[in-house]
């Protein structure tokens, strides 16, 4: 007789060596690279450049706008268009294609606004005639500013 | 789910002759067997360069007007763009002394000879490498310092006798260093140097993994002797301490990273007056302080021509060393390549040390 029998072995939880060592390094490594995929995730996203704060610029001057014509101008940091219809009005829309973001421009002849992406079609009131472009154009809310003669053309977003 | 990835391609590619080799493969045990981590080290460091790298391009723009402030975006803007950056920086260091350590236990060791010809000199090429990927990622951030060791660099390079002229108008692109230059060494930097690392360092490993680990001449000896080696196997037992090895520097990397930044400075100036204290990265520091000692005239010679011909001959001897050493190609211990190579030693770190603190 032994008298090692005298304390009871309880068979605990089956983890052996294997299954020990198996978990700890997986832990470790899975954390390593948590720690490494995460910063570099985050780096990937480019920092927010924040919308510009400009909410109106001037366009252009009225002089410099003939009638049936347009022209391109920055607003803030995407291109917008200004136009003259043959009857004097000037409007002005957002000049990027509401289908794949290319820069639409002014057609005299057929006095329309025309993405040459797609072969876009918009009317002078920024509306879809034909072509893909799924919305009409963002319009812009226009202000004369300045003296007779020499007005300068404002465009704002939003209503006025 | 890997095993059956595995099982497909061995179906179609029999990849029995990679499984035996790395079933077989075993790495001897004994005293300086610790010397061996030291180039998987370096090589795990230069992936952390690649990857590190390829994220700093992903914003750094390579113009004289724009890099300081897109390495400035980097730091301050994206996020974690500071520890990325600070990695690349800090583990270029660590990976030019990990390459030094390597070359020098490669060296004391004799692993040069016969049949190692090939390595040592795949191995002494890469370190050549791995310092003009130091000189010309230096320049890139383009600030003061950089601007101006970057001047001083080149300038080495047009004291070379006939050939000066021309070589400097190559480095700098032009006769100045300017945003040509810039350009230059940013597409040396990332694509030139890039390229033939990776074939180097493909050469390099085939030929460590073809040829096996190199027995210290003493070790060796007692083997023929009849003395039983010890042996691991290389899978899993070795790898998992290189991988352990990897670990440290991933971590030591990661300390450093975090807790000591790697400053930008001010941006360059050509019209500046040059900053005082200005002097190369460490590793260069060495041979700045060398040429700084010269004499103008050594026996009627330019003392910087000279000094710069003493290195290119010495660095063309390191290349050799494994065709100069007979006595270690017959398996004889050649103590007059032990004495050099300490010599040598000495040489740089006092001399390191002292370029570090002289005026």
């Amino acid at each position: 007789m032994t008298v090692r029998s005298e304390i009871p072995m309880r068979p605990g939880p089956a983890i052996d060596r294997r299954t020990f060592l198996d978990t700890l390094l997986t832990v470790g490594f899975v954390s390593t690279a948590a720690a490494i995929v995460y910063p570099v995730s985050r780096y990937l996203v480019p920092p927010a450049t924040g919308e510009p704060a400009t909410a109106s610029v001037v366009a252009s001057t009225l002089a410099a706008l003939k009638p049936n014509s347009g022209l391109l101008f920055k607003f803030g940091n995407k291109p917008g268009i200004v136009i003259r219809t043959a009857e004097g009005e000037v409007r002005a829309f957002s000049a990027v294609c509401t289908h794949l973001d290319c820069t639409v421009q002014f057609k005299t002849d057929t006095a329309q606004l025309w993405c040459p992406c797609h072969n876009g079609l918009y009317d002078v009131g920024g509306n879809v005639v034909s072509g893909p472009p799924p919305r009409s154009l963002e319009r812009f809310v226009v202000n004369l500013r300045g003296e007779a003669g020499a007005e300068d053309i404002v465009v704002s977003r939003g209503s006025s | 789910m890997l095993k059956r990835v595995i099982a497909w391609v061995d179906e179609r590619v029999d990849l029995s002759d990679v499984r035996n080799f790395i079933a077989h493969k075993t790495v001897p045990i004994h005293t300086q067997e610790v010397w061996y981590y030291l180039g998987g080290m370096t090589l795990f460091l230069f992936a952390v360069q690649v990857v590190t790298g390829i994220l700093l391009l992903l914003y750094y723009r390579p113009s004289a007007a724009e890099a300081y402030e897109s390495v400035q975006f980097i730091v301050s803007q994206v996020e974690f763009g500071w520890l990325i950056r600070n990695i690349h920086s800090w583990s270029a260091n660590l990976l030019v002394g990990l390459a030094f350590a390597h070359f020098m236990s490669v060296f004391l060791l004799k692993s040069y000879r016969k049949p190692r010809e090939m390595t040592w000199v795949t191995g002494i090429l890469l370190l050549f490498l791995m310092l003009g990927f130091g000189f010309s990622g230096y320049l890139l951030p383009w600030n003061e310092l950089s601007f101006f060791a970057t001047k001083v660099g080149t300038g080495i390079a047009g004291s070379i006798p006939l050939a000066g002229k021309f070589l400097l108008r190559l480095l700098r692109g032009g006769d100045d260093v300017t945003g040509a230059t810039l350009s230059r060494f940013y597409a040396v930097h990332v694509a030139v140097l890039p390229a033939l690392t990776t074939v180097l360092v493909a050469g390099h490993l085939l030929l460590v993994q073809r040829q096996g680990m190199s027995l210290p001449l003493a070790i060796e000896r007692r083997v023929k002797a009849g003395e039983p080696l010890r042996e691991m196997r290389f899978f899993p037992n070795y790898v998992m301490r290189d991988v352990l090895a990897w670990y440290i520097a991933l971590a030591l990397l990661a300390a450093l990273a975090a807790f000591y930044p790697w400053e930008l400075g001010k941006k360059a100036d050509p019209f500046a007056p040059v900053p005082v204290g200005i002097r190369p990265e460490w590793y260069f520091l060495a041979m700045f302080h060398t040429l700084k000692l010269l004499p103008s005239h050594i026996l009627g010679l330019e003392g910087e021509r000279l000094g710069v011909f003493a290195f290119g001959l010495a660095a063309a001897l390191l290349v050799l060393v494994p065709f100069l050493d007979r006595r270690a190609n017959r398996g004889e211990s050649s103590p007059l390549f032990t004495i050099v190579a300490v010599l040598g030693l000495i040489y740089f770190v006092t001399f390191t040390i002292i370029g570090r603190y002289a005026k």
